[in-house]
């Protein structure tokens, strides 16, 4: 045998069997050398892939098994050695880089399997997250559709849209089958079923109120799921063929303007309740979500809320209609008040002067008649008729007097008077008919008594006359007291008026007058009647002395117009009376006080008063005022000197001048200018006259000038005497003129 | 008052003859108050007579008629001038308004007023107006005055005392 290198196969060639090999090998060559141009191509594409070693080694672990099949292709006819060696090379590498990347498979293959799991998971999470904000946008979904319809029921104050729109938005909101209202009736002891979403007049259905489930309900302020069975839910026919939708019934308080306190929130105890009643649809799945309670729960208390405020809002229309209502009346009646006041005002008036003027004139004319000859028989007619109609003119007076005290439109006139004076007058009226009738008058006035008070002096004689008068009146002998003096606390002695108290003050005093007489005395009983008016006490005595009733109770309310009060003791008939009245008075001013008896002695010689030889200078350039003006002050007794211009003023004036009255509107040197000189040439005041302007104008520019050149005041012509007599007394004893017209 | 004798006839007489007169001067004085002629300063005036000074009335109002008349006739000259000097004209009237409201003639006064604005709105024709118009005035209440003095001396001379029974009359 020749010795060949050639190696020779195993086995012999079976041609078909090798073709097949063959092709085999060729294709596997082929598809193991692609493998690697896809990867790499594919890689490429994408962006990461983290695993390019092994991707490396499993290319090149391909690319060698792809070599041995390739080279397993010359392996099948007779191949020289190097093809062998390459095979044995090539299969020696390529066992080697497989078992390299088994190795490494171990390693990479959990990891490969690891990313699939997280991206299982990142899937699973993902589903969930979505399902939640499914379920977070429903809920806001919800929380609008709240909003909205608690925007919708507050923004109106109609009671029927606020339920009825309550109703329509909850059913669409929840997608409700059902939603009804039931409202306590009037009785408090049933639920009526008043409003409901789908039917659109539900008829009167009504429940008792004491219903268990009802009590449940209204217990507790959540939203209760309640059985479809019971009376509330059973609106409507079932509609589901297997089973009807949860219901959840709900309480909204109905609350009363009662039952809110002015710091506390309203109480909830005492409560009147609806009922407002939800039904999903029947047939679904569905049930209560706790959002969904929440939210019913929510409209419940806003439709509590609005439902006060429409409540609120009724009572207090209606309030306003009453007191509109009111007003009007109140302002007819004030009206017809006020009409009837002015017809009772004029007809009084009208009456007044009507009554007066014949009343009058018989007085008057009647008396000038007593002073004509008369025979005695004539004499005694006259006076009759005078005597009458004195006692009809006073009636009318009083009842005058009497109408005004009564509406409050008598005011006192106040003024300073000297009150022993009073007591006097009242005591020389008194006496001489008292001793006609053979009475004896006392007077005695305490010691302590203010000589001088201020108050209504007209109307205290009034009052002290006719209380003197009744004593005379009613006495046909004895005697009568009068004493007056200060009230202090303790001399308040009557029971019937307990509650007046002398309210002590620094301005005031208490007058305390008592008359007392021992004549036919008064009937305890009949006492209070006596200052009723126009009430008699109907005893013999009294009958025959006239009187209208009314002097007493004129008497009593011009001493409480006084602050005062007034009353009568009297122990019996046949043992006298007592009338005592207290009268509150101003006390005067000391200033005043002393004021006063300069006055009255001025009053009484106005001649010779203090302005004897006053030294007066008057300049004036008219003949005729110069002329009165002198006769004015002459009149007065002043020593008059009188000059017709400025410059003879000034040449004349000197210290024993103690007035210059100078005529304002003078020509020549002003007058202004002479008062300036004046003041000049005596710089000291005691030696200075007085400087008065005597003027035709009374604007203030006139009284300005005159103040500011220095005058001591300012007349107004023509001059009257008083008011000369007021100018130069005032002068004289303020040095300035306070008033100056 | 009953007559007893004969001298007590004549006293009464006389006593009627002069309350009639006495009734008159009342009723005149009264009518020259009623018709505004004089206001309450003629009562002031009267007032200012007594015993130290008797006369007092009657020499104020001659002062002031002979004051008028020369104050007229001055008005009369100084309106026919021809460039009137209106603030003459003025102080003038305001002399003769003063006087006639120290004498309490009220009509002469009122006029003086009214005369006084023409003469500040320096009206010629309306000053001539009211010129005429208070010499008018003037006159009348001259003349009203003298009868009232002639009807007091008719009293006085138809009283045995003058004197007592003229001041009892004008303080009345």
């Amino acid at each position: 045998m020749e010795s060949c290198n050639c190696i020779e196969p195993q086995w012999p060639a079976d041609e078909l069997l090798m073709k097949y090999q063959y092709i085999s090998d060729f294709f596997i060559a082929v598809a193991y050398f692609s493998i690697p141009l896809e990867l790499i191509y594919f890689v490429k594409k994408s962006s990461v892939f983290p695993y390019r070693w092994v991707l490396v080694q499993f290319g090149a672990f391909i690319v060698l098994c792809g070599a041995t099949h390739f080279i397993n292709l010359w392996t099948f006819y007779m191949h020289t050695r190097t093809v062998a060696v390459v095979m044995t090379l090539a299969k020696v590498l390529t066992a080697v880089v497989s078992c390299a990347t088994a190795l490494m498979l171990v390693h990479i293959i959990p990891d490969l399997l690891s990313v699939k799991t997280r991206e299982l998971f990142l899937k699973n999470k993902a589903a969930e997250l979505d399902r939640e904000m499914g379920l977070i946008r429903t809920q806001e979904e919800t929380g609008r559709h709240v909003r909205m319809l608690t925007h919708e029921i507050r923004s109106t104050l109609d009671r029927h849209t606020i339920l009825k729109t309550t109703l329509i938005e909850l059913g669409r909101t929840l997608a409700l089958e059902e939603c009804a209202l039931w409202m306590p009736t009037r009785t408090g002891l049933e639920l009526q079923l008043a409003y409901t979403l789908r039917q659109q007049n539900p008829v009167g259905y009504t429940v008792p109120i004491q219903l268990p489930v009802i009590n449940q309900v209204f217990r507790s302020n959540h939203a209760v799921k309640i059985s479809p069975n019971c009376p509330v839910a059973r609106i409507r026919p079932l509609a589901g063929k297997y089973m009807p939708g949860d219901v959840v019934a709900v309480r909204v308080p109905l609350l009363h303007l009662s039952n809110f306190q002015i710091n506390d929130w309203p109480e909830l105890s005492t409560k009147r309740y609806a009922l407002m009643v939800l039904m999903l649809p029947s047939d679904s799945a569905r049930q209560w979500h706790v959002h969904e309670l929440e939210l019913v729960e929510v409209v419940a208390d806003q439709v509590a809320v609005a439902l006060s405020h429409a409540a609120i809002l009724e009572e207090s229309m209606r309030a306003r209609d009453l007191l509109m209502d009111q007003n009007v009346a109140l302002d007819l009646a004030r009206r017809e008040a006020e009409t009837a006041i002015r017809a009772r005002n004029d007809f009084l008036a009208v009456m007044n002067h009507e009554m007066r003027t014949p009343m009058h004139a018989i007085v008057a004319l009647s008396s000038l008649l007593l002073e004509t000859e008369l025979t005695p028989e004539q004499r005694l007619m006259v006076e009759t008729i005078l005597k009458s109609s004195n006692l009809l003119a006073t009636l009318i007076n009083d009842v005058l007097d009497l109408s005004r005290l009564e509406d409050g439109s008598l005011q006192l006139e106040l003024g300073t008077f000297n009150l022993h004076a009073v007591f006097k007058e009242v005591f020389n009226l008194i006496k001489p008919i008292a001793s006609v009738k053979k009475l004896l008058v006392t007077l005695n006035i305490a010691p302590d008594l203010p000589e001088y008070a201020v108050g209504d002096e007209k109307r205290l004689m009034q009052t002290l006359l006719n209380v003197v008068g009744n004593a005379v009146k009613f006495s046909k002998e004895g005697s009568i007291s009068i004493t007056a003096f200060l009230a202090k606390s303790e001399s308040l002695r009557d029971s019937r008026a307990p509650d007046f108290f002398l309210v002590p003050s620094d301005n005031h005093f208490y007058l305390h007058v008592q008359v007392k007489d021992s004549g036919l005395g008064v009937n305890p009983q009949d006492i209070p009647k006596l200052f009723t008016k126009f009430a008699q006490t109907q005893s013999l005595g009294t009958r025959n002395s006239g009187g209208s009733g009314l002097g007493l109770a004129i008497c009593k309310r011009f001493v409480n117009l006084m602050g005062g009060h007034i009353w009568i003791e009297s122990e019996g008939l046949g043992k006298g009376c007592t009338a005592i009245f207290i009268v509150k008075l101003g006390m005067t001013g000391h200033s005043i006080k002393s004021n006063l008896p300069l006055v009255s002695k001025m009053s009484a010689n106005h001649v010779h008063a203090n302005f004897t030889g006053l030294k007066v200078l008057v300049m004036e350039d008219n003949g005729v005022s110069r002329m009165v003006t002198k006769g004015l002050l002459m009149h007065l007794g002043c020593d008059v000197t009188t000059v017709s211009s400025s410059d003879e003023c000034l040449r004349v004036v000197s210290q024993d001048h103690k007035v210059v009255f100078m005529d304002v509107c003078m020509p020549g040197i002003s007058c202004y200018e002479v008062a300036v000189r004046i003041h000049e040439k005596f710089t000291r005041r005691h030696e200075r006259p007085l400087i008065v302007a005597l003027t035709s104008t009374t604007d203030k520019i006139t009284k300005d000038n005159c103040m500011r050149a220095g005058m001591d005041g300012v007349v107004l012509k023509p001059v009257s005497l008083d008011k000369m007599r007021c100018v130069l007394s005032d002068l004289l004893e303020h040095g300035v003129l306070l008033e100056a017209i | 008052m009953r007559p007893v004798s004969e001298k007590g006839a004549k006293e009464k007489a006389t006593m009627d003859a002069v309350a009639q007169l006495q009734r008159q001067l009342v009723d005149y004085t009264a009518s020259l108050f009623h018709e505004g002629y004089l206001d309450d300063q003629f009562n002031q005036l009267r007032q200012l007579q007594d015993e130290s000074n008797p006369d007092f009335v009657v020499e104020v109002v001659t002062l002031y008629f002979e004051d008028s008349e020369r104050l007229l006739n001055e008005l009369t000259k100084a309106l026919q001038q021809q460039s009137i000097d209106f603030k003459k004209v003025d102080a003038q009237v305001h002399q003769f308004k003063g006087s006639s409201s120290s004498i309490g003639a009220q009509r002469v006064q009122k006029v003086c007023i009214a005369f006084r604005n023409c003469c500040e709105e320096q009206n010629i024709e309306g000053c001539n107006i009211f010129l005429q118009q208070v010499k008018h005035e003037y006159t009348l209440v001259k003349s009203k005055l003298e009868t009232l003095f002639k009807l007091d001396q008719q009293i006085l001379a138809a009283r045995v005392d003058p004197g007592s029974h003229v001041i009892r009359f004008l303080q009345a």
